[in-house]
């Protein structure tokens, strides 16, 4: 399969209404050619009626998609040359998995043997290799998302789509397409965008990630800063793990119930403002003793419980005012283990570049 | 019937044969249970259709008081006979063909069609269902006849300069018999198209498919399930039609229900009735085990995932 030159999308003040309520409110994105970018929100927030806009399958309200430069806004599906995998597969149950693959390149009108040649092709691509003569109805979950991707990049189309196309299948199959989507995509450069409601599998496959609530974009970044600079209450605890903490501005201080919050990051302007706390950057100690004085930060509470799960620990810690709030341990290696017990108290310290604030909007 | 497979002997201890023998008699009950669910209406079937399609069977072969093949060679040597169910199939084709080619269109906008307006458009499809047949016969009578309103309307619009002769003749039962097997076409193949996941025409569309060639290389052959049902429906139940070509046909038009009734009613003579009968039957199923052999059936409602 060759690469092919890859080209940018722009979404132009893009609103969909459906009655009185707004789907897309006036949304403006730039892809870049070549980029991975994924659609990351709850269900219900726009993601996939902006993925549909881009495929043709939904008329927007107003504004203009741009492909490569060109407005694509009332060009018909079948003539903007995308490749989509939809999220049930959409696999043509009357035609085997061969046929399927070479729908795009018939409907081109392609030579015969060109045909069969970029069949095998596709199908070695993603790992199907001899599966050409069963029908889909004879596959795997996850033999089924390949044939849908094989059928969607065959015939080399400008832009991939995909609508959440790993939501059917197990966590370990999941986990393991993820890993051959970014293989493929490194390997083919097309521009993607992705949809999903996994901010993890967003996290892992995008280079940048569109976070979208109320048919809004709310904060565009790359993976890591959107982790570490969630612009927004909403972003801090859609993506990720995380205990939001409600603070007060007293002239340049801040403090949560009285206690002085330091922090290195920036402050937003508008209140109310909230500590964001990750579970993993984190330390829990006795509260007797000296360990941890060095943390700017700390915080009073009682261990509530301290489960084992495998690669971490999660302690649940109820703070004074009865707040529940989690930290992630290492898996005590070697045996060593913490010397609390249930219901001891403890402190929890975090550095001050780890006192995230973010403000109600963004 | 379905066939549940014994439970698997279980290895090992006596106990565990015990509980093998038991749960095998579990599953013997639940078919049991099952069938006796099925029993009246298997009891029915039984009684008023098996065993008076055997009855006459029986007396078909019959011919004064003894055994004898004289009706059916009466079918195959009388020319009238021959023409009776020449007849019946052609019209019964014909039916067909129309109602599928006005059918399919209809079917395939009410599955487009949104909610209030799909569930309105059935309920129109729906409504003949609700007038019994010999009235809409009687009305076609009227709106067919040589004074009634088509002609009427076609005169005064100028389009035709003598009244058409559309009804007591083979025009007005096709055109009777199209009106009420109509929707027995259309139903199923509204579900038929209903079932089929919106995903699949998108997905035919994103590959680069123009609507009509997205239509007919994905929509329709995933439609044909409901669509041949819908035409085997018309073509069984054209094949038995009595009343409607019997009053639309003004005697020109002999079909093989009516000739049953001449020979059973009129003539009282059940062996030549049932052997009509009987003739028909064979000649319908014969038709479908053709049609099997040339549309793989199976094929086409396998693998709807």
């Amino acid at each position: 399969m060759e690469r092919r030159d890859p080209v940018g999308i722009r979404f132009e003040a893009v609103s969909k209404h459906y009655g009185t309520q707004a789907a897309l409110d006036r949304v403006s994105l730039e892809v870049e050619p070549g980029e991975f970018l994924t659609l990351l929100g709850p269900s219900g927030s726009g993601k996939t009626t902006l993925l549909m806009v881009l495929a043709g399958f939904t008329r927007p309200t107003a504004g203009r998609v741009l492909v490569g430069g060109r407005d694509v806004t009332r060009l018909p599906p079948h003539r903007r040359d995308f490749g989509v995998v939809f999220q049930s597969y959409a696999l043509f149950p009357h035609m085997t998995v061969a046929q399927n693959v070479a729908y795009p390149l018939r409907m081109r009108g392609r030579p015969r043997a060109e045909i069969a040649r970029r069949v095998e092709e596709a199908l070695a691509l993603v790992r199907l290799e001899g599966l050409g003569q069963r029908r889909p109805d004879q596959l795997s979950g996850g033999q089924k998302q390949r044939v849908a991707l094989a059928r969607a990049i065959v015939f080399e189309p400008r832009v991939l789509l995909m609508d959440e196309p790993l939501s059917a299948l197990d966590k370990k199959l999941r986990e393991a397409m993820q890993i051959e989507i970014r293989r493929l995509h490194e390997r083919l450069g097309i521009t993607t965008l992705y949809v999903t409601h996994d901010q993890r599998e967003a996290l892992t496959l995008s280079d940048r990630v569109a976070v979208i609530e109320g048919g809004r974009i709310r904060q565009l970044d790359p993976p890591r800063t959107l982790y570490e600079q969630p612009r927004s209450r909403f972003v801090a605890e859609f993506v990720g793990e995380a205990t939001l903490l409600p603070v007060v501005r007293h002239g340049s201080g801040l403090f949560w119930r009285g206690r002085p919050i330091r922090t290195i990051r920036p402050v937003p302007e508008t209140d109310p403002l909230f500590l964001v706390l990750r579970p993993e950057r984190l330390e829990l100690l006795p509260a007797t003793g000296a360990a941890g004085e060095a943390e700017p930060n700390r915080l009073e509470g009682t261990l509530e419980d301290l489960v084992f799960q495998g690669e971490s620990r999660l302690a649940e810690v109820r703070l004074e005012d009865g707040t529940p709030l989690a930290v992630r341990l290492p898996a005590s290696p070697r045996g060593e283990s913490l010397p609390l017990a249930r219901g001891s108290p403890v402190i929890v310290a975090f550095a001050a570049e780890d006192a995230v604030l973010v403000s109600d909007s963004p | 019937m379905s066939t549940v497979p014994p439970a698997p002997p279980v290895p090992g201890a006596a106990a565990g044969d015990e509980t093998g023998a038991a749960l095998a008699r579990d599953a013997r009950r639940e078919r049991r249970a099952a069938l006796a669910l099925a029993l009246p209406a298997l009891l029915l079937v039984g009684l008023v259709a098996l065993l008076p399609t055997l009855w006459l069977f029986g007396l078909s072969l019959i011919e004064g008081e003894s055994l004898s093949l004289a009706h059916y060679r009466r079918l195959l040597t009388e020319e009238s006979y021959r023409r009776i169910f020449w007849t019946t199939f052609e019209i019964a084709a014909v039916v067909t063909v129309l109602a599928a080619i006005l059918g399919y269109p209809l079917a395939y906008w009410l599955s487009r069609l949104s909610e209030p307006w799909a569930g309105l458009g059935l309920v129109l499809v729906l409504v003949p269902f609700w007038t019994s047949l010999l009235v809409r016969t009687y009305a076609w009578l009227v709106l067919l006849q040589r004074r009634g309103l088509v002609n009427q309307w076609l005169l005064s619009l100028g389009l035709i300069e003598e009244p058409l002769r559309l009804v007591h003749n083979w025009t007005g039962t096709v055109i009777g018999m199209l009106h009420i097997l109509l929707p027995f076409l259309v139903l199923p193949t509204y579900a038929g198209l209903k079932a089929i996941d919106p995903a699949y025409p998108a997905a035919a569309a994103s590959l680069g498919a123009s609507p009509v060639k997205a239509f007919w290389t994905v929509l329709f052959p995933l439609s044909l399930p409901g669509f041949l049902a819908g035409c085997l429906l018309v073509f069984v139940l054209a094949l038995g039609f009595y009343v409607t070509p019997a009053i639309l046909g003004g005697g020109r038009v002999l079909m093989v229900a009516m000739k049953v009734q001449e020979n059973a009613g009129l003539y009282l003579d059940w062996g030549a009735a049932s052997a009509l009968a009987v003739v028909l039957l064979l000649a319908t199923l014969l038709i479908f085990a053709l049609l099997a052999r040339l549309v793989p059936i199976e094929r086409l409602l396998v693998g709807r995932s």
